[in-house]
């Protein structure tokens, strides 16, 4: 199945009210402006691409979401508040899960303990009883392995399990990440080019995943990607970034012909 | 068996011994810079400062009592009471980790994203700051540590090893108590961190903030807060060398410098392999007994002062990465 | 019928299911790795899944003599749906989970299957692809819900709706089904399995009651299988093989039936569950023994040395002792220390510790790869089978094993060979018909009961037991008059670790040519070793080394044809390597993968022109099928090698 037949088969997602908003960011590195006055906003259930050329500042969009950039201008709303200068980690104990555009495993451990790792956020237990290895902390052990199985049987890597991740190869990579953003059971799904330097097949493999995700767990997903392609056909709606500044918004055909957006990918005029 | 083969056994086990001590020494270097990169200088003196403070709380001496007595001219030295041994320990490790606290607030946060000399840098300053510190607190005096561990050589061995000559006129082969005692609780340490960073959820982050800080954040881990069970883990590992040690050669200023010993060890073992520190320390300490014992005597002794680093630098030519470091392949 | 020693009371699976949930009730019926952990079903618990899920298929309306086409890879529930099935008196009909849409659209249709049972989103998209082309299709149960949720249901249901509505069904419900199954006899048909026709349309062999219990009674007591034992079950569920080894056998000797997390992890599966029976295709050892090689050559010396030295000495004793026969108690020690330091952590590490019986059939092994597994202690037996035959024909009893021949004639079957060398058979597991087809059926079975196995074999004086040549039909004649054998001159050469495939020409021409398939495992690894850059599988393919040791391989082959006058004609004189792997979806192989002859005859005309032409290199384009669907073109330039023919050796024989 194609992912536009995934997509039209559909009818009964869910999509609500604004998840996060974005009001008039601005980032700079110094003199350098990254991200100029963008706002837009992430609904609830919905799959929401940002895409633009390379350096259009997407990804320091992404990481402004996620924390690791602040915006020296703007307001960022999540879940209806108005969120202040968090760290990353804290941000991830709301609810904000994230892969990476060039893989951040934890190349020494095996695809069990980096989805395990990925329900951090989940696991309450002290050091104490940790450290005993005892009432709490063990049940909570198996609980967790419980839902991380879930994962492993729902990405098909069950092959992987017992396998150091810095082996796989890097396809099989990028599915143990999403398993490990997955593990978190995240409000919003931030997916930084989850396609890049993939071949047609695990594309295709991954677009489903994409969608099976936003489908079987309603999970909100976020994900920037340069290359228009796979990207149209699953999202609902996409933003268009060229330079720092937003040059379109809207559904996947408005977009598509928005003359900006055109003149921006073409690269007529510049 | 002949008595020259007993000899040998007596010195490989003796140099096991000691070996147990350079890798827990070892293992805290290890621990600290899995986590966060940084080649911790103070290890050494962490030890001597836990061992100062051990001895210092169970004899009931009453911290800064000199710095007391300059500034306000009040004299006591002692509360007068003196803590059980297992009271003064637990205390002991509640101070590491204040130590470690502080260390995260006030140097750690501040040096984020520093090239690694500046952190070495730092760890260096906060060595000899804390040798003052301890210095200052405990005084400069030259003490035993007495928890209660067990001294002298082991009888029950001695008549063991006895009837095991081919001649007579062999007394049996002496191994200190304290040592076996040493061995044991090291071992017991090392299995129980490697069963914690497999096993738990915070074992887990340890070692995911050792592969990938930005992945680490991602999922929830607080980079602060894993520095502060790391140096807090580092400083108990050092507590439980630094008694080990004080009650072998007393509590003295030359107990920092058992880190230095380490260093051949992390040679060997790798930077990043707690596998690596055992077995590292466990060959410096058998090679430097061994050396001294066969070789020792032809060239005047004293050879272990230098034999570690030796070693080190002839390793170092064919393995640079350690034993158990990750192998660093470049292809050309 | 007692002249088989089949009881009334087990002559059908829901009268079998009754006796081993009534006799081996608390004993494991069926084990399936999911979440990582084997979950496992007792008799009694099988038994109670089974019926809820036959329950719920009345519900929804299978009615005897319905067909129930099941499709997915190897799982507790799908077996579970073909009993079920049986139970309704319905015909299950397993299909290939990897056929493509248009496969499967023939064999729905010609079985006229009313219900689907599908193992996950997968299976449902390609049904409900060709749905509109299915006039008899009225429901698609699925397994696995995933991606499923958003589906228009009014054709599909959840396996386990179905099962759930079963469990409340009305006890009229399950009084009928028990009344269905008491009908049943030995002469109702027990399940129809779909050929994957090396020529032309697959065809749907009926097999009876009688064929199939009858077959697991004998190969059961033949082998001695009773309910201790225990197999992996991880080939496709349309194979007449599985059916016998995780239906037929399991349920007549009530062993358990194990089934992997997925496709990918059999291996390791395979080691957690330590079978005890064990099938497996010679492809199957083939690439475990070149994985076992590759290992031992990146080994240390000191293990290679071991390895080797014991090896040798196993190859030697081995299969001895494991036949029983006398050797020395010196080797005998030796072997032990063997045992303990390589032979059994190797078979450890294969997942084969456990197995008592193997068996490995479908196409010739290499000898020496089947001696291997003997001499390591691995009890693995050839037998020759076919789905008309509800597989057994020949096998090999313990003791008198060997690597050229298939075995005597299975108990109750009956062996002819007819004046061109082709072998017949007559056995209580000759199948009932060819479904829907008369004249295939009566151009395959004669009035007698006689089957055609279309290969040509001789039954061995002395020994009784059959070798097989070569498909009858493909035994031609050479320009010369001279027998020309492809089949048996392409297995020589597949024994090679290097050779994955190779297809032989030479019907009606003056000499034999061949395509070769190189494998890429064992000659990507040696390219490796002696620091040959390669980019692809057709550079490698090309490569002027790799050239020359297939024709040292070629070279050899020929030498050993030499010795046989019969089939010395069968010497290669020119060779190439082909470009590209051959595969099934580009219709080149079947889904077993047997090579299909005519079709890469057409789709390779010019290289095989090429070959007959003295030319020393080709150019072609070739269109492939990539595993997404899309098609694209290979374009190559091929060398053509000469080799030399060897003299006939015995000559004056």
């Amino acid at each position: 199945m194609t992912p536009a037949v995934a997509a039209e088969a559909a009818p009964g997602r869910r999509i609500g009210g604004v998840l996060m908003e974005m009001r008039n960011i601005t980032l700079r590195f110094g003199g350098v402006v990254a991200i100029k006055d963008i706002s837009f906003d992430i609904r609830e259930g919905e799959i929401r691409a940002i895409i633009g050329p390379n350096g259009a500042g997407k990804s320091s969009m992404l990481n402004v979401i996620n924390g690791f950039y602040h915006p020296q201008e703007g307001e960022i709303w999540f879940r209806g508040e108005k969120r202040g200068s968090l760290r990353p980690h804290a941000i991830a104990h709301q609810g904000i899960a994230r892969t990476f555009q060039n893989i951040a495993l934890f190349k020494g451990m095996s695809t069990l303990d980096n989805i395990m790792t990925g329900r951090f956020t989940k696991m309450k237990s002290n050091m104490f009883w940790q450290a005993l290895w005892k009432g709490p902390a063990e049940k909570e052990e198996y609980q967790n392995r419980e839902v991380v199985e879930k994962i492993i049987d729902f990405l098909q890597i069950q092959a992987i399990r017992k396998t150091p991740v810095g082996r796989l190869p890097y396809g099989l990579q990028k599915r143990v990440e999403l398993g490990r953003a997955l593990a978190a059971e995240p409000k919003l799904l931030l997916l930084d080019e989850p396609m890049a330097g993939m071949n047609v097949e695990e594309k295709e493999d991954m677009s489903r995943f994409i969608l099976d995700v936003n489908e079987e767990f309603g999970t909100t997903i976020a994900l920037i990607e340069h290359d228009m392609g796979v990207v149209m056909d699953i999202s609902d709606r996409v933003v268009v970034l060229d330079y720092g500044r937003k040059i379109g918004d809207g559904t996947p055909d408005e977009v598509r012909s928005n003359p900006e957006v055109i003149e921006a990918y073409l690269g007529v005029g510049h | 068996m002949p008595i020259w083969m007993l000899d040998t056994i007596e010195v490989i086990i003796n140099g096991l011994m000691v070996g147990v001590l350079y890798s827990l020494v070892a293992l805290g270097f290890v621990l600290i810079f899995k986590a966060s990169g940084i080649f911790n200088y103070a290890q050494g003196v962490m030890a001597l400062f836990a061992a100062l403070t051990l001895v210092g709380l169970q004899s009931g001496q009453v911290p800064f009592s000199h710095l007391i007595k300059a500034v306000t001219g009040i004299e006591i030295s002692h509360f007068g009471w003196e803590l059980p041994a297992i009271v003064a320990i637990l205390l002991t490790a509640g101070v590491m980790v204040i130590v470690a606290i502080l260390v995260e607030r006030l140097l750690l946060r501040h040096l984020v994203n520093q090239e690694p000399i500046i952190l070495f840098m730092a760890t260096i300053g906060l060595a000899y700051f804390l040798e003052g510190l301890g210095d200052l607190m405990w005084g400069a005096d030259v003490r035993a540590v007495e928890i209660g561990l067990p001294q002298g050589g082991s009888l029950w061995f001695e008549n063991l090893t006895k009837g095991w000559a081919a001649d007579s006129g062999y007394w049996g082969m002496y191994i200190d108590k304290l040592d076996i005692t040493a061995t044991v609780i090291a071992g017991i340490l090392v299995v129980s961190l490697t069963l914690f960073s497999q096993y738990t959820r915070i074992g887990r982050a340890l070692r995911a903030v050792a592969d990938d800080h930005q992945a680490a954040l991602s999922v929830g881990i607080s980079l602060r807060a894993i520095w502060v069970i790391v140096w807090s883990i580092a400083g108990i590992v050092a507590l439980v060398a630094g008694a080990m040690w004080g009650a072998k050669t007393g509590v003295q200023f030359s107990l920092s410098l058992i880190a230095l010993k380490a260093l051949p060890v992390l040679i060997l073992g790798g930077f990043t392999s707690i596998p690596g520190a055992i077995v590292g320390g466990l060959i410096i300490g058998v090679g430097e007994k061994l050396f001294e014992f066969t070789i020792g005597p032809m060239i005047g002794g004293a050879t272990e002062n230098w034999f570690a680093y030796v070693l080190a630098l002839v390793f170092l030519m064919f393995r640079p990465q350690g034993l158990f470091g990750e192998r660093i392949i470049e292809r050309v | 019928m007692p002249a088989d020693g089949i009881p009334a009371d087990l002559d059908a699976f829901p009268k079998l299911l009754a006796r081993n949930a009534r006799t081996f009730g608390d004993r494991p019926a069926y084990r399936e790795k999911e979440f990582g952990i084997w979950q496992s079903w007792t008799w009694a618990q099988a038994k109670e899944q089974i019926e809820a899920l036959a329950a719920g298929f009345a519900e929804i309306g299978l009615a005897e003599g319905d067909y129930l086409a099941i499709i997915g890879r190897n799982r507790p529930y799908l077996y579970w749906a073909m009993v079920a099935a049986q139970h309704c008196g319905a015909v299950p009909v397993p299909l290939y989970q990897d056929a493509v849409a248009e496969e499967m659209e023939y064999v729905l249709e010609h079985c006229g299957a009313r219900f689907v049972v599908a193992g996950d989103q997968e299976q449902v998209d390609k049904v409900l692809e060709i749905q509109s082309r299915l006039h008899h299709l009225e429901t698609v149960v699925y397994l696995d819900p995933r991606g499923m949720r958003n589906y228009d249901h009014t054709r599909l249901k959840a396996y386990s709706d179905v099962q759930a509505a079963g469990r409340s069904s009305a006890p009229a419900v399950r009084e009928a089904i028990a009344a269905r199954v008491a009908r049943q006899g030995p002469d109702d048909t027990c399940v129809m399995l779909y050929t994957s026709g090396t020529t032309g349309k697959p065809k749907g062999v009926v097999l009876s009651n009688r064929n199939i219990v009858a077959t697991a009674k004998a190969s059961a007591d033949f082998d001695k299988l009773s309910a201790e034992d225990s197999v992996l079950a991880y080939l496709p569920m349309a194979w007449v093989g599985d059916f016998i080894f995780s239906m037929g056998q399991a349920y007549w000797a009530g062993f358990c039936v194990n089934c992997p997390e997925s496709p990918a992890t059999m291996q390791a599966d395979l080691r957690e569950i330590g079978p005890t029976y064990f099938f497996a295709p010679p492809r199957f050892f083939e690439g475990l023994l070149t994985s076992v090689t590759i290992r031992m050559e990146d080994a240390g010396r000191a293990k290679r040395r071991m390895f080797r030295s014991f090896m040798d000495l196993a190859r030697r004793v081995g299969p001895a002792i494991l036949d029983g026969k006398p050797v020395s108690a010196g080797d005998r020690a030796r072997y032990a220390l063997g045992e303990a330091l390589v032979y059994g952590p190797l078979k450890n590490t294969l997942g084969l510790s456990r197995v008592r019986v193997g068996y490995t059939a479908g196409e010739a092994i290499g000898p020496e790869i089947f001696e291997f597994y003997r001499a390591i202690g691995i009890n693995l037996k050839q037998l020759y089978g076919q789905t008309e035959a509800s597989v057994f024909i020949t096998q090999q009893p313990d003791g008198a094993v060997r690597a050229d021949t298939v075995g005597v004639p299975s108990p109750g079957v009956e062996i002819r060979i007819d004046e061109n060398g082709e072998v017949f058979y007559r056995s209580p597991g000759t199948f009932v018909e060819y479904f829907r087809n008369p004249e295939s059926t009566a151009s395959t079975k004669d009035a007698e009961g006689w089957v055609a196995t279309g290969d040509a074999g001789f039954i061995e004086e002395g020994s009784g037991h059959l070798r097989i040549i070569d498909r009858a039909k493909d035994v031609g004649k050479l320009a010369s008059g001279a027998l020309f054998a492809p089949k048996f001159v392409e297995n020589k050469l597949k024994f090679y670790p290097n050779v994955l495939e190779a297809v032989v020409f030479g019907n009606g021409r003056d000499y034999c040519t061949a395509f070769i398939n190189i494998d890429l495992t064992a000659v990507g690894n040696w390219a490796e070793r002696n620091n040959i850059a390669y980019a692809s599988y057709q550079e490698l393919a090309q490569h002027p080394k790799v050239y020359e040791t297939i024709a040292g391989h070629v070279a050899e082959v020929n030498r050993s044809l030499a010795e046989d006058p019969m089939l010395a004609g069968c010497q290669i004189a020119r060779f190439l390597i082909l470009h590209k792997e051959l595969d099934a979806d580009d219709g080149e192989l079947t889904r077993t993968r047997k090579v299909r002859r005519r079709i890469i005859e057409e789709k390779f005309a010019d290289l095989i022109a090429a070959l007959y032409g003295g030319r020393d290199s080709v150019y072609t384009e070739t269109e492939v099928t990539y595993e997404d669907g899309r098609k694209g073109r290979i374009k190559a330039t091929l060398a053509i090698r000469d080799v030399a023919a060897a003299p006939l050796r015995k000559a004056a024989a």
